[in-house]
């Protein structure tokens, strides 16, 4: 599909700094964010909320039959991180020789995920790097 | 809310059918389930349609006017049903509630998908939808990686190994070798599952099901009108379906579908059913792993004890629980839309006692259970022979 940009920017502060949002009234954290409190539904108050991009591996694997816009990035690994502050999220795991197991160390960094052809958008967006 | 019964089945062959497209897939599932319930097309009063990927996959949007009209059921209110791989399983509970509700008599629900117009990696795409578009495909995470992420989990917390995995594929592929249907008549062993090109580590291609083209059709009545086509109706005596997050980072557990084990309880309940009293079960088998947490899900098994069971030679073909005995979706073919629907038919077939080869002996009481995505969607129905 050939998308237009506003899908990718109206993203960016979620997915280069990897903000989220917290339920001040519950404590519960979101990554993406939400308005709607799972908990406390319509009585929930919804505040943005910047996570620390730290945690550790929960679960992974490595994707060699990638989607369309991938074809020229396979084999890749991606994760189910557990942040430090408890919610799961999903990324890519960059490739620093180090090993990736459940319970490895990592933390967030930005980078490339995909270009829209030669003179396309360059879509960054945040990754794990094992620490 | 009155009873409502399963009164005629019809499917096409699954596989990589070139010869014909969405419509004329539609249209043969549909005829075989006419000629099954002896019906007039002029009988049908409402129709369900079950598609996940149409558009993307054809083209072609507004299929349940196009399965209407090519069931030659004139200008009747017709209805797409669309959650992803569960969109079957979706459109027999609208059905069911269309039927039972007393708004309409006979209803048909037909489920349908053309997935090899494209390529392969297009109908990946096309299948990533399935999960959370946002947050999981656009970071490259296909529906495999979906369930190779709980995998490895299951891998992690209960000692699950890769080959009680490919048991799955094994009993699956032996089953299929029996369904005429299937679309793979090919046996297979622990060994050549193991050694099959990896997709997603822990997964193997065998570990996955294919693309493939196919429809089912089944045709409902309320059960007091039921003999009227039928000899043996089968009765829908649960239907049930929950719902969870789109993606799998927001979930309780990676270790199971919780939304199945909900739908599964309701399921019980409403049938005033026990997991022991299911004599047949076709489950959502789109990977290997996903039969191994659907027989946990369902009550048939504690957690972390269905693998090893599986694994044991449990739910082969006659054994203490026959499951998926069409093949499932492994070895007969995964037509995303059809799939619900043909979980249906095998029921039928098997509760009536015309399953041939691989029939179940006095099979009395079947249980379908189909997925969409990684779990966000499950549906569960419970049908009974009755005579
Ligand atoms: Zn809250």
């Amino acid at each position: 599909m050939e998308n237009a940009p506003a899908g990718s920017w109206r993203k960016q502060d979620a997915t280069y700094n990897m903000t989220g949002s917290k339920c001040e009234k519950c404590g519960t954290m979101y990554f993406p964010p939400r308005i709607i409190c799972r908990n406390c539904g319509r009585d929930g108050k919804i505040k943005e909320h910047k996570f620390s991009g730290e945690g550790s591996v929960y679960s992974y694997t490595v994707i060699r039959v990638p989607p369309h816009d991938f074809r020229n990035v396979a084999p890749y690994t991606v994760a189910v991180i557990k942040t430090n502050e408890g919610p799961m999220v999903e990324g890519h795991i960059v490739d620093n020789g180090k090993k990736v197991e459940i319970g490895a160390k990592v933390r967030i960094v930005l980078r490339r995920m995909t270009v829209d052809g030669e003179e396309g958008l360059i879509h960054y967006h945040y990754k794990f790097e094992l620490v | 809310m009155r009873d409502v019964a399963i009164v005629g089945v019809g499917l096409t062959k699954f596989g990589e059918r070139y010869e014909v497209g969405l419509r004329g897939l539609m249209a043969e599932a549909g005829l075989a389930a006419l000629q099954d319930a002896k019906i007039s097309s002029k009988e049908i009063e409402a129709a369900y349609a079950s598609i996940m990927a149409s558009g993307r996959l054809t083209g072609q949007e507004h299929v349940a006017a196009l399965l209407a009209d090519q069931m030659g059921a004139k200008n009747i209110a017709a209805t797409r049903i669309e959650n992803a791989c569960a969109s079957g399983g979706s459109a027999l509970m609208q059905g069911y509630l269309a039927c039972a509700s007393g708004m309409v008599d006979i209803v048909a629900v037909g489920g349908v998908e053309k997935m090899t117009d494209v390529t392969g990696s297009e109908a990946t795409t096309a299948l990533g939808g399935a999960g959370d578009q946002e947050w999981e495909l656009a970071q490259g995470i296909t529906f495999p990686g979906l369930y190779a992420l709980m995998a490895r989990r299951h891998m992690h917390e209960y000692g699950t190994t890769e080959e009680q995995m490919a048991s799955v594929a094994v009993k699956n592929h032996e089953n299929g070798y029996k369904n005429k249907y299937a679309q793979f008549h090919k046996l297979v062993t622990v060994d050549e599952v193991m050694k099959s090109k990896m997709i997603a580590d822990p997964l193997k291609v065998f570990d996955c099901s294919p693309i493939s083209d196919g429809a089912a059709v089944v045709i409902l009545a309320p059960l007091e009108k039921a003999k009227k086509y039928t000899d043996t109706p089968i009765k829908i005596v649960a239907s049930a379906q929950a719902s969870d997050t789109l993606g799998l980072s927001d979930r309780d557990s990676l270790t199971g579908i919780k939304a199945a084990s909900i739908a599964a309880k309701n399921a019980f309940a409403q049938a005033k059913l026990e997991p022991k009293d299911i004599d047949i079960a076709e489950v959502h088998d789109c990977f290997t792993i996903a039969e191994v947490m659907a027989m946990e899900d369902l009550g048939f098994y504690k957690k972390g004890e269905a693998a090893k069971a599986i694994a044991d030679g449990e739910t082969r073909l006659n054994s203490k629980l026959s499951v998926n005995t069409s093949g499932g979706l492994k070895a007969c073919g995964h037509p995303v839309g059809a799939t619900g629907v043909k979980q249906a038919v095998e029921v039928t077939w098997q509760l009536r006692g015309e399953a041939g080869d691989r029939q179940v002996k006095d099979a009395e009481i079947g249980l379908t259970h189909n997925v969409g995505g990684s779990g966000a969607t499950a549906v569960v129905h419970i049908m009974r022979r009755t005579n």
